[in-house]
C-alpha cells in the first residue's frame, strides 16, 4: 500500500489528535478516580468538553468551509433549551430515572434540534457571502436568543404546555422554561465521560468529513467558489451538509452544556459567547481541528488559572490574547519563530516517514475512502 | 401624533447609529478590517468628556474637543501598535486582535472609571425641551440629527475633494496598485482612524447625551447595532452607513412601538436578514463581479 | 529588687500566657465572596464586595472572638463561570459562601452547595429560585415576590392611583420575577395596568416605553429595576414632559449617588427599600464613611447587605460553634441550624429566617424630595 507525504502526514495528524484526546482523558479520570484532581479542574471538565466541540464544528464552518459565522452560540442555546426539555419532560411524563439513558435522548434530541434550525438558516444564509453572511449570523443568532427569552414551556396533567410572549401557562403546572429565568430546574446529568464520548464522535466526524469526496468538494468550494462550480460541485449542497453538521454538534455540546448546571439562562448565548468560540478557532488555527481542540481548552482554563491576578484577570486575558495574535500571525515574528522550531519539524517529518505501518491500523478512523483518493493521486 | 414622535425618537436613535457606522464603514472600506473595538472608543470618548465636564470643568465644546483629541491619538496609537502588525495576516487574525482590543478597553476603563454608572452632565446638547405644537423634542435630538448631516456631507466632501480623500479612495480600491503610485498606505490608514476615531468620540458624546448613563459597557451594544447598520446600508459606503443607520433606528422604534417591545431587537434583525437576502451586498453596497 | 523582678516576669508570663491564650482562642473563619467584580455586572458585584470588606475590617479590628479570612472569587454574572468561582473558593479552603451577588449565578451555585453540603447566605440575589429546594441558602434581601406584593398593596393601601404602567426588564430574573407578582397582586386590588412594556440589557432607548404609559394616561409608572435603566427612564420621561408618580423597588436606591445625575429628574420618585445611604441612624452615618473613605463612593443597598451578611454570619458562626478547622460540609449543617433561631440588626433592618431561606424584615417607603429620601 503507498501513500504519498500528504497522505500519511494526514493520518499521523489523526493519530496525534485522536491520542492526545485519549490521553487527557485517561490522565484526568485516573486523577479522579484517585482523587487527587482539584475542584476547580474537576467542575471545569464538562464545560470544557462543549467548547472543544463547539470549537471543532465552528472551524467546520470557518476553518474548513471558509464561511465566517458569529452565531454559533445560538445553535448550542438550541441544544441546551431542547436537552433541558427533554430530560425534564421525560423525568416528569415518563418516569424515565436512568440518567445515562436520559442524557443520551437529551443530546441526540439537540443535536436534531439544532440541525433543523442550521438547516432553516442554512438555505437562506448561504446564498451570501463574506461579511454579509457573518452579519446575518449575527442576526439570527440574536433572534433566538430574542425567542428564547419569551419561551414558556411546562409539564402537567400527562402533557407538554408551551407558549410564546404569553405567560399564562394553566396553574400547577412544572416550569421548564421560564421566559427570561431560563430553563429551570435542570437535574445536572452530564458526565466528564458523555463529553469525552461526544468530542470523539466529533473528531470521527469531523475528520472524516475533512477527508472524504464531500470534504474536499468543500475545500474547493472555500478556496474557489467558481472554479468548484465549474468542475461540477454543487456548491450549496457542500456548504449545507458543513453548516448543518456543525449546528448538530453544537447542538450535542449545548444539550451537555445545559444539563450540567441546574439553570441555563439565554443570557449566556450571546454574541459575545459566539465571539468566544470564533477566539478559540481562529487562535487554534483556521482548519486546524487539534489546534481547535488545544485553544479550546487552553482558553477555557486560563481565566481560572489567572484567577490569582483577581481584577486585573481579564485585562491580563485581553493582552495575552492580542500577544498571541501578533506573534503568531505578524510574518516577521512568524519566520523567527519558525526557525525556532525547526529541528522539531523536521524531527516530526522524519517521524512521518515510518508511520505507515501505524497508519494502516487507524485507517478506519482517518480517511474511509482510501481507495478513491489514490485514484486521483 | 404619535407616529411623528416614533419618527423623531427613530431619527435621533438612528442618527447616532449612523455616526458610529460611519466610523466602522470608514475603517473597512480602506483597510478591510472589522475594527470590534469602534464601540468601545466611543465609550473611552464619553468618559473623557464626562471627565472634562464634571472634573476639569471644560466648557461643554472643549469638552468635545478634548474627547475628540484623546479617541483620535488612542484611534492611531491602536492601529499602529496592534493592528498595523498584521496588515499582512488574515482578515480574522485582525478581527480576533480587535476583539482582544476591545476586552482590553473595557477592562481598562473599569479599572480606571470603576463599575458605578455616571451620569452624563447636562450640556447644552440636551439641557432643554423644545415644543413644536404637542410634540416635545429634546435639543439632544435635533443636535443629533444635524451633527449627522454635517459629518456626512463634510465626509463626502473630504473624500471627494481633498488629496488625502483621494488617496483613501484609491487605497480602498486597489491598496497595491495605489501602493505603486507612490501613495503611503500606512499614513492613509492611520489618518482613517484618527478620523474614525475623532467620529467615535462625537458618537459618544451624542449617544450620552440622549441616554445619559455611562458604563465601561455603554459602546458595545450601540457598536454592535451599528455595524449591523453598516452593512445594512452596504459597508464601505458612506452615504450607505448613514441610510443604513437612520433606517435602523427607525425600524427598532417602529418595530417596538407598533408590534412589541418583547421582540424589538428580533423584528430589528428579521428585517436586516431579508434586506440582504433580497440586496446581498446591502442597500447601496456595491455589486462586486468575480471575474474568472 | 529581686521580688519586683519575680513579679514583672510572673507579669511578662502571664501577659505572653494571656496573648498566647487569646490567639488560641481566636477562631479565624473563612469566608468567600462571590459575586461578578468584571463584566457588565461589576457594578453589584464590587458593592457586595466592598460592604463585606468593610465588616470584615471592623470586625478583625475589634479583637472579638471570630476574625475572617475573606476570600474573593469572580464569577463575571455568569451561571458557568460562577460554578468555577465556587470550585476555586473551596479550593482555597472557604468554609463558608457570603453570595452570589445575582440572582441565577446563585441559582445555580446554591444547587452545587445544595449536593456538596455548602452553606450559602446570598446579600442580594432575590429570585425565589435562589433558595427554593435548597435547605443550605438564605437570602438577606427581600424575595422579587415579597416586592412586587408591597409595591402593588402600597399604591392600593395609600390610594396613589388606578392607571399603571409597567416598565419591565424582560432579560433580567429581578425585574420580571418583581413584575409578575405586582401584575397579580394589582389585578386583585383593582388596580388597572394600562401599559405594560419592557426592556432589555442592551437597550438604551426608552421613548417608546414612556411614550406607551403617556399616551395611554397612566397616573403612576411602576418600575422593577436597577436605578441605571431608570434614570434612563426618569430622563426621557423629563423630555417628554411626562410627569407621573415613579415608584420604584429596592433596586432604584443608589439613583441620587450617580455621579452627575440631575436629582431633580427624580423628584417625587418613590420607594420601596430597606436601606438608603443617606439614613442618619448611627450605623449608617459610619458605614457610609467608611465606604466613601475606602472607595470614594457612596454605597448601594448591596453593599449594606454583604455589611450585614459578614455580622449575620458571625453571629450564626457563634450560636452554631463554628471552629477554625471545620471543614463546609460541617459547618453547614450547624450553620443552617443556627440561622432558624437567629435575629440581627443591621443596616437592612432587624431580619429573621425561616426554613425556606427567605428573610423577614419591613421595607421602607422612601419619596424622593429635593434629592434627598424622606420617609414617611
Amino acid at each position: 500500500m503507498k501513500m504519498t507525504r500528504a497522505k500519511r502526514s494526514k493520518i499521523i495528524y489523526n493519530i496525534v489528535t485522536f491520542a492526545l484526546v485519549i490521553g487527557a482523558f485517561f490522565i484526568l479520570q485516573s486523577m479522579i478516580d484517585a482523587k487527587t484532581i482539584s475542584r476547580s479542574l474537576k467542575g471545569q471538565l464538562v464545560p470544557i468538553c462543549c467548547w472543544i466541540v463547539m470549537a471543532v464544528s465552528l472551524n467546520l464552518v470557518i476553518g474548513i468551509s471558509g464561511e465566517l459565522s458569529l452565531g454559533h452560540a445560538g445553535f448550542m442555546s438550541v441544544g441546551a433549551y431542547t436537552g433541558a426539555v427533554i430530560s425534564g419532560v421525560l423525568v416528569n411524563l415518563y418516569g424515565v430515572q436512568d440518567t445515562t439513558l436520559r442524557l443520551v435522548i437529551a443530546i441526540a434530541a439537540g443535536g436534531v434540534m439544532a440541525g433543523i434550525v442550521g438547516a432553516l438558516i442554512g438555505i437562506p444564509v448561504l446564498r451570501l457571502r463574506g461579511d454579509y453572511l457573518a452579519i446575518v449570523t449575527l442576526a439570527f443568532g440574536e433572534i433566538i436568543r430574542n425567542l428564547v427569552n419569551v419561551l414558556y414551556i411546562g409539564t402537567g396533567d400527562g402533557r407538554v404546555y408551551s407558549s410564546i410572549l404569553n405567560k399564562k401557562l394553566p396553574e400547577g403546572v412544572t416550569m421548564l422554561v421560564d421566559g427570561a429565568k431560563g430553563a429551570v430546574k435542570i437535574k445536572p446529568i452530564s458526565t466528564f465521560m458523555a463529553g469525552f464520548i461526544l468530542i470523539l464522535i466529533t473528531l470521527v466526524v469531523v475528520l472524516n468529513l475533512v477527508n472524504s469526496r464531500a470534504g474536499r468538494a468543500i475545500k474547493a468550494t472555500r478556496d474557489n467558489r467558481i472554479a468548484a462550480e465549474s468542475m461540477g460541485v454543487n456548491v450549496t449542497k457542500y456548504k449545507m451538509m458543513a453548516f448543518v453538521t456543525a449546528a448538530v454538534l453544537a447542538g450535542m455540546a449545548g444539550a451537555l452544556y445545559g444539563l450540567n448546571s441546574s439553570t441555563v439562562v439565554p443570557t449566556q448565548f450571546t454574541f459575545n459567547q459566539s465571539i468566544n468560540v470564533l477566539v478559540f478557532v481562529v487562535l487554534g488555527g483556521l482548519g486546524n481541528i487539534l489546534g481547535s481542540v488545544i485553544s479550546a481548552t487552553a482558553l477555557t482554563v486560563l481565566p481560572e488559572v489567572l484567577r490569582a491576578f483577581a481584577d486585573y484577570r481579564m485585562l491580563v486575558y485581553a493582552v495575552v490574547l492580542i500577544l498571541v495574535m501578533i506573534f503568531t500571525n505578524n510574518p516577521t515574528i512568524r519566520a523567527i519563530t519558525s526557525r525556532l522550531f525547526a529541528p522539531l519539524k523536521s524531527f516530526f517529518r522524519r517521524a512521518a516517514k515510518y508511520a505507515p505501518a501505524v497508519g494502516g491500523a487507524v485507517k478506519e478512523l482517518g480517511g474511509e475512502e482510501e481507495g478513491e483518493e489514490q485514484k486521483h493521486e | 401624533m404619535i407616529f411623528l414622535d416614533n419618527l423623531i425618537n427613530g431619527l435621533s436613535l438612528g442618527s447616532i447609529y449612523a455616526i458610529i457606522a460611519l466610523g466602522y464603514t470608514m475603517v473597512y472600506g480602506i483597510a478591510k478590517m472589522l475594527n470590534f473595538a469602534h464601540g468601545d472608543v466611543i465609550m473611552v470618548g464619553a468618559y473623557i468628556a464626562f471627565c472634562a465636564l464634571q472634573y476639569w470643568g471644560f466648557p461643554p465644546v472643549l469638552a468635545i474637543v478634548a474627547a475628540m483629541a484623546v479617541c483620535t491619538a488612542l484611534g492611531v496609537t491602536i492601529e499602529g501598535l496592534a493592528y498595523r502588525p498584521l496588515r499582512q495576516a488574515a482578515s480574522l487574525a485582525v478581527l480576533i486582535t480587535a476583539i482582544g482590543m476591545s476586552y482590553l478597553l473595557q477592562n481598562t476603563a473599569l479599572m480606571i472609571w470603576g463599575a458605578n454608572p455616571k451620569s452624563f452632565p447636562r450640556t447644552f446638547i440636551n439641557g432643554t425641551t423644545l415644543r413644536i405644537g404637542q410634540l416635545s423634542v429634546s435639543s439632544a435630538t435635533i443636535i443629533t440629527i444635524l451633527a449627522n448631516i454635517v459629518i456626512m456631507i463634510a465626509l463626502t466632501l473630504f473624500t471627494a475633494k481633498t488629496k488625502m480623500g483621494k488617496a483613501m479612495r484609491c487605497v480602498s480600491e486597489d491598496r497595491g496598485a495605489a501602493e505603486l503610485m507612490g501613495i503611503n498606505v500606512n499614513r492613509t490608514i492611520s489618518v482613517t482612524f484618527a478620523i474614525g476615531s475623532a467620529l467615535a468620540a462625537i458618537a459618544g458624546v451624542l449617544l450620552c447625551s440622549s441616554y445619559p448613563i455611562l458604563q465601561p459597557t455603554t459602546g458595545s451594544m450601540p457598536g454592535i447595532k451599528a455595524f449591523t447598520a453598516a452593512v445594512f446600508g452596504g459597508i464601505g459606503s458612506i452615504p450607505g452607513a448613514m441610510l443604513g443607520g437612520v433606517l435602523l433606528g427607525v425600524i427598532e422604534i417602529f418595530g417596538k412601538a407598533y408590534i412589541s417591545t418583547e421582540l424589538g431587537d428580533a423584528i430589528v434583525f428579521a428585517v436586516l436578514i431579508v434586506v440582504l437576502l433580497v440586496k446581498p451586498s446591502g442597500l447601496l453596497g456595491k455589486q462586486i463581479r468575480e471575474k474568472v | 529588687m529581686k521580688k519586683l523582678f519575680a513579679l514583672l516576669l510572673a507579669a511578662v508570663m502571664l501577659m505572653s500566657v494571656t496573648t498566647v491564650f487569646a490567639e488560641d482562642d481566636v477562631i479565624t473563619l473563612k469566608v468567600a465572596h462571590i459575586g461578578p467584580t468584571t463584566g457588565a455586572a461589576a457594578l453589584y458585584g464590587l458593592a457586595t464586595l466592598h460592604g463585606a470588606e468593610i465588616a470584615v475590617e471592623e470586625i478583625n479590628a475589634a479583637g472579638g472572638k471570630y476574625r475572617i479570612e475573606l476570600i474573593n472569587e469572580d464569577d463575571e454574572h455568569n451561571v458557568e463561570k460562577v460554578i468555577n468561582a465556587y470550585n476555586a473558593a473551596l479550593d482555597a479552603g472557604a468554609q463558608m459562601i457570603l453570595g452570589t451577588t445575582t440572582s441565577k449565578p446563585c441559582e445555580a451555585a446554591g444547587a452545587q452547595g445544595y449536593v456538596d453540603r455548602v452553606f450559602f447566605l446570598t446579600p442580594s440575589a432575590s429570585s425565589p429560585a435562589v433558595t427554593e429546594d435548597k435547605d443550605n441558602v438564605f437570602q438577606i434581601c427581600f424575595s422579587d415576590p415579597n416586592q412586587g406584593l408591597a409595591s402593588a398593596q402600597y399604591i392600593a393601601g395609600h390610594s396613589l392611583g388606578t392607571k399603571i404602567a409597567v416598565i419591565y426588564n424582560n432579560a433580567d430574573v429581578y425585574s420580571t420575577g418583581i413584575r409578575d407578582t405586582f401584575v397579580a397582586e394589582a389585578a386583585k386590588l383593582g388596580l388597572e395596568i394600562v401599559s405594560e412594556t419592557t426592556f432589555t440589557d442592551e437597550t438604551t432607548d426608552f421613548t417608546v416605553q414612556v411614550a406607551d404609559a403617556q399616551n395611554k394616561g397612566a397616573e403612576i409608572v411602576f418600575l422593577p429595576m436597577y436605578y441605571t435603566p431608570a434614570s434612563l427612564i426618569l430622563k426621557t420621561a423629563a423630555d417628554k414632559e411626562y410627569h407621573p408618580v415613579f415608584f420604584g423597588v429596592d433596586g432604584m436606591d443608589g439613583i441620587l449617588s450617580v455621579e452627575g445625575f440631575d436629582t431633580s429628574l427624580a423628584e417625587g420618585v418613590m420607594l420601596l427599600t430597606p436601606f438608603v445611604a443617606t439614613a442618619q441612624d448611627d450605623l449608617t452615618v459610619s458605614f457610609v464613611a467608611k465606604y466613601q473613605a475606602a472607595y470614594n463612593e457612596i454605597p448601594i443597598q448591596f453593599a449594606a447587605d454583604a455589611y450585614d451578611g459578614i455580622y449575620i454570619l458571625i453571629a450564626a458562626a457563634e450560636k452554631a460553634g463554628i471552629t477554625a478547622d471545620m471543614s463546609a460540609e460541617e459547618a453547614c449543617e450547624l450553620m443552617i441550624a443556627a440561622m432558624l433561631e437567629l435575629q440581627v440588626s443591621g443596616l437592612t433592618g432587624t431580619m429573621t429566617w425561616d426554613e425556606t431561606g427567605a428573610v423577614s424584615k419591613t421595607p421602607m417607603a422612601a419619596t424622593i424630595v429635593n434629592g434627598e429620601y424622606v420617609f414617611e
